[in-house]
């Protein structure tokens, strides 16, 4: 992808030869498809091994944290994001959904939780139906 | 051009001699100019490089899309009206069975773009096909799911929690559905032009949204059934 280049450094030597960041020297390895599926085999047996063996009370919490880490491990080993040069409009547009997923969940537990908080069933029924 | 290979006469532009050469000098001036210009942008590269960019923006505004999804489902999973919960529906090992399907089918897809970079095109469509028959493992199985659930009675209409189970987990279903059909198009169109530039382009996209759709799961099967089951 030369876009970036074209962008920062103008018409330098390197742009002159494209970016070479989906083929040739700099393309994905096998070393990193299998480190990759061995990372996720793992983060995935991990929660589900302790749900179905009911092993510890903040399961959740393990979940959710091997949800993540699974989730940075498939976009660095299988869609390859980096920090070169090349996918610096990629990396943008992940940080910008990542912000994005941010508010949409954690705003709309945030608030709902609240409204289930201060609106209890039984404050609500003897104000409004009685 | 230089003064001394046009000059005005009487108000009629006429041309002196020598201005041949000077004219041949500026072609050759610009088409140097040009053909360095186009050097340097190399349209093949560019093209593909946009492409990825282009498709890696449609994946992430997909994500939005399934934030959307999962909101609403981590927002009203405990709304049951009375009907199932999600610990009386979800069959962990089934899951786990189906998620394994997925990341396997991510690794073989992984295989499938060594081989196309290798310039192997029968491997490359032979670890496609092992892709494509591990996705539709994955499919079977969830229309299987779906189906023994509905025939309980667990169906979209009967509680909140199972209209925006049924949502987001067919959402991400009908991707994968639209992911094989992308995969069989290509593999049909490997076959018969090879791997051509063209090919390999959307070839990559198309892996771009495999391992898109696995990364989904891991929030599918996170939130909607590890965590329903402990709920």
């Amino acid at each position: 992808m030369n876009v970036a280049n074209e962008a920062v450094g103008g018409h330098g030597p390197h742009g002159a030869h494209g970016g070479h960041a989906g083929h040739g020297s700099h393309g994905p390895t096998y070393k990193q498809y299998i480190t990759g599926f061995v990372l996720a085999v793992i983060l995935t047996a991990i929660p589900f091994a302790l749900v179905i063996g009911h092993v510890v009370q903040d399961v959740l919490l393990v979940i959710t944290v091997c949800a993540t880490a699974q989730i940075i491990v498939h976009v660095v080993y299988f869609l390859h994001l980096d920090r070169s040069e090349e996918q610096r409009w990629n990396r943008m547009a992940l940080l910008y959904v990542v912000i994005m997923v941010g508010i949409v969940l954690g705003g709309s537990l945030w608030i709902v939780y609240n409204l289930n908080h201060n609106m209890m069933p039984g404050v609500m029924h003897s104000k409004v139906w009685k | 051009m230089s003064k001394s290979s046009i000059a005005m006469q009487d108000g009629s532009l006429a041309l002196q001699p020598g201005y041949a050469d000077h004219a041949a000098d500026a072609l050759r001036d610009l088409r140097q100019a040009g053909d360095a210009v186009f050097a340097d942008v190399e349209p093949h590269h560019d093209t593909a490089g946009t492409i990825q960019l282009g498709f890696w923006i449609y994946l992430m505004s997909d994500c939005l899309l399934f934030s959307g999804l999962f909101a609403t489902y981590a927002v009203l999973h405990g709304h049951t009206a009375g009907g199932p919960t999600p610990g009386q529906l979800f069959d962990l090992p089934y899951t786990l069975t189906e998620t394994m399907f997925l990341l396997f089918s991510s690794f073989t897809c992984g295989l499938a773009t060594l081989a196309m970079n290798a310039d192997k095109k029968n491997a490359t469509l032979g670890w496609l096909a092992v892709t494509f028959a591990l996705g539709l493992g994955f499919v079977i199985m969830e229309v299987h799911e779906f189906a023994g659930m509905v025939a309980i009675g667990a169906t979209a209409e009967r509680s909140a929690f199972l209209s925006c189970f049924f949502t987001l987990v067919g959402t991400h279903g009908l991707h994968v559905t639209c992911g094989l059909i992308f995969m069989a198009v290509m593999m049909a169109a490997v076959a018969r032009k090879g791997l051509t530039a063209t090919n390999r382009a959307r070839l990559n996209c198309m892996m771009l949204f495999w391992h898109f759709l696995d990364i989904i799961w891991v929030g599918v099967f996170s939130l909607v059934y590890l965590s329903g089951v402990v709920h």
